[in-house]
């Protein structure tokens, strides 16, 4: 496949305005112009694209729920915050074609009436904010941003919102509250933000690769878009992120459904020094890991729900054989026990509570009852037990490494010390030390 | 060429923070942030991240005079700045070392880096040198996992960090 959303990489000046017109650029947001709204909506949600944020929900669907009578402003908002672990491709558009997704979100606003957009930008990326900033400025002078652009009687602005260090402000709500000014505390659904969202306004958050994706269909069709991948629930160009021991670490821009094998044995170079393969994490830190032996499914949204994990965001981490996943799981516990923004007792005890587990089991004093008592933290803190679904990130990655590597687990425990009955931790302790224990 | 490219960060001392007010060119900014909001509430984390970028940190005084500009309770501003772990709340070094310690930095040695850090600079994360050049910081995923291990420095990200390169990045940092 010829590379769609990052066609433009490596090019020079790829960012600038005029490249972008010059590989047809705003083409696509000409022709949406002149479409009825619902029309752009239709062809979207027939393209069969889904948000690549995370939760593959239909964008065409979710700016249906928008309602069209309202005399509320209504917004939308590009989540930039690219915080979830193993997860690195909104930054490569970003730094490819930022006008491709400046496009996208003049459409989708179009095509929901939003007057006001925002790109809510993780704090660390000071220069993806620069370039976006940039080229929100060429756009302006270009016409394509601003008051009556193109002279069709639209208005548009697009503001960047600086994100300062919450993976939490990646979940929607929470994201709403940071724009609002608030602490990134998740809000309690529904009401939806396509209903009650920004400020009180109908809001559509979707992801920057989503939002990528909306040019193109626009100016290929919806037929085209649907004929890239597996089928059309899982349709469209993929960016793959892949990191970890791999010969080749990066970003692959392959058709949806691709398999794994091929995305770490073709495109990412296959495993660092000559290794085997022990397991991978499919689409992110909290999608569940996947032993070696699944690495023949296709990486599309409902290929690996059926085999029990995620494609969440498309990050895949790949680990070899000589990875301790007791140490591993610690680290990822670490860090969500970090993240967690502390409303729900399930997920603010249970992460600190489970980090403290694991880390017990690998410092050499575990017990045979401590996965039990993991397992139990798993199954309470996730599945409708907290506002937000950050209980579920913690509780899928938990539940998945003692189902396919309990051995590692037991094997620990098996060679335990015990402590002293007296010295046992008995209730979560807080600790904020980092994982090198200093 | 050397590796640094980054610009230290200008830090004000404690007694200059007791009491602070927004100059014109920070009135004009300021101004221009509150046109993109509907709300005022909404220009704080701008505002925060605008007195950060002047003065290195936000005191409890930087706070007070957020507070009464947005017309917002002071709490609220102590509350959301504590919320956020990128706005530091007392005075950091000159450069802001953070080292990102999550799994795929893991996977690819950021441990190594991390010893090589505390070996050299004599602190842990958390701490700052005494010469107030360096903070050390160990921070969770940076969304540049291809390119690990890697450290964010001010502003800037350093990737594919080895101990050699990490020497060379110090040297460059006056
Ligand atoms: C804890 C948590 C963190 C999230 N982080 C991100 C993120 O960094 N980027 C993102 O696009 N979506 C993230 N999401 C998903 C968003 O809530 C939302 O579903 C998504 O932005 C919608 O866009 P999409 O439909 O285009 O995927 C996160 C969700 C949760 C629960
Ligand atoms: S794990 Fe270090 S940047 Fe993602």
């Amino acid at each position: 496949m010829k590379p769609i959303l990052l066609r433009a990489r490596g090019e020079e000046n790829s960012r600038s305005i005029n490249t972008y017109l010059r590989l047809g650029g705003y083409a696509a947001l000409k022709r949406a112009l002149i479409m009825d709204p619902a029309d752009v909506r239709e062809e979207v949600k027939n393209s069969g694209l889904r948000g690549r944020g995370g939760a593959g929900f239909p964008a065409g669907v979710k700016w249906g729920f928008v309602p069209q009578s309202t005399t509320r402003p209504r917004y939308l908002i590009c989540n930039a915050d690219e915080s979830e672990p193993g997860t690195f491709k909104d930054r490569e558009i970003i730094h490819t074609e930022p006008h491709m997704l400046l496009e996208g979100i003049i459409i989708a606003s179009y095509a929901i009436g939003a007057n006001t957009a925002y790109i809510y930008i993780r704090g660390e990326f000071w220069t993806e904010a620069e370039i976006l900033e940039r080229a929100i400025a060429e756009a302006c002078r270009k016409k394509y941003l601003g008051k009556d652009i193109l002279r069709t009687g639209f208005d548009i602005d697009i503001h960047v919102h600086r994100g300062a260090g919450a993976y939490i402000c990646g979940e929607e709500t929470a994201l709403i509250e940071s724009i609002e000014g608030k602490r990134g505390q998740p809000r309690l659904k529904p009401p939806f933000p396509a209903v009650v969202g920004l400020f009180g306004c109908p809001t559509v958050v979707n992801n920057v690769e989503t939002l990528a994706c909306v040019p193109h269909i626009i100016e290929h069709g919806a037929e085209w878009f649907a004929g890239i991948g597996r089928d059309v629930r899982n349709s469209g160009p993929k960016l793959y992120g892949v990191s970890g021991h791999v010969e080749k670490p990066g970003v692959y821009e392959l058709p949806m459904g691709t398999t794994f094998r091929e995305i770490i044995y073709e495109h990412a170079g296959g495993i660092r020094g000559g290794k085997k393969l022990k397991a991978f994490i499919p689409g992110g830190s909290s999608c569940p890991v996947l032993p070696a032996d699944r690495v023949d499914i296709p990486a599309d949204f409902d290929s690996v729900a059926e085999a029990g994990s995620m494609l969440g965001s498309g990050g895949i981490i790949v680990m070899d054989e000589t990875v301790d996943m007791v140490w591993a799981l610690e680290n990822l516990l670490t860090f969500y026990a970090h993240e967690s923004c502390g409303q729900c007792t399930p997920c603010r005890e249970g992460s600190d509570w489970a980090l403290d587990i694991v880390r017990r089991i690998r410092a050499g004093h575990g017990q045979p009852r401590d996965l039990e008592a993991l397992e139990r933290i798993s199954r309470h803190a996730s599945q409708g037990m907290t506002i937000c679904p950050l209980g579920d990130a913690f509780c899928g990655p938990i539940a998945s490494f003692l189902k396919h590597f309990r051995h590692e687990f037991e094997d620990y425990i098996a060679r335990a010390e015990p402590l002293p009955p007296k010295k046992l931790p008995v209730l979560p302790v807080r600790s904020d030390r980092g994982p090198f224990g200093i | 060429m050397t590796l640094a490219r980054t610009r230290p960060l200008t830090v004000a001392p404690p007694d200059t923070l007791a009491d602070v007010s927004f100059d014109e060119a920070m009135e004009a900014r300021i101004e221009e942030i509150l046109a993109k909001y509907p709300t005022r509430q909404a220009a704080l984390l701008p505002l925060l991240w605008l007195c950060q970028d002047r003065w290195g940190w936000i005191s409890p005084g930087v706070m007070r005079a957020v507070a009464a500009r947005l017309d917002l309770a002071p709490a609220h501003v102590a509350g959301v700045v504590t919320f956020y772990t990128m706005y530091q709340t007392t005075p950091p070094g000159k450069y802001l070392l953070q080292v990102c310690t999550t799994l795929s930095c893991q996977l690819c040695g950021t441990s190594g880096l991390a010893e090589h850090l505390r070996e050299k600079l004599g602190i842990g994360f958390g701490e700052t040198t005494p010469d107030g050049r360096f903070t050390l910081l160990d921070v969770q995923c940076l969304g540049a996992c291809g390119e690990a291990p890697v450290i964010q420095v001010n502003n800037d990200y350093y990737t594919g960090m080895t101990p050699e390169k990490l020497d060379e990045l110090l040297d460059g940092l006056q």
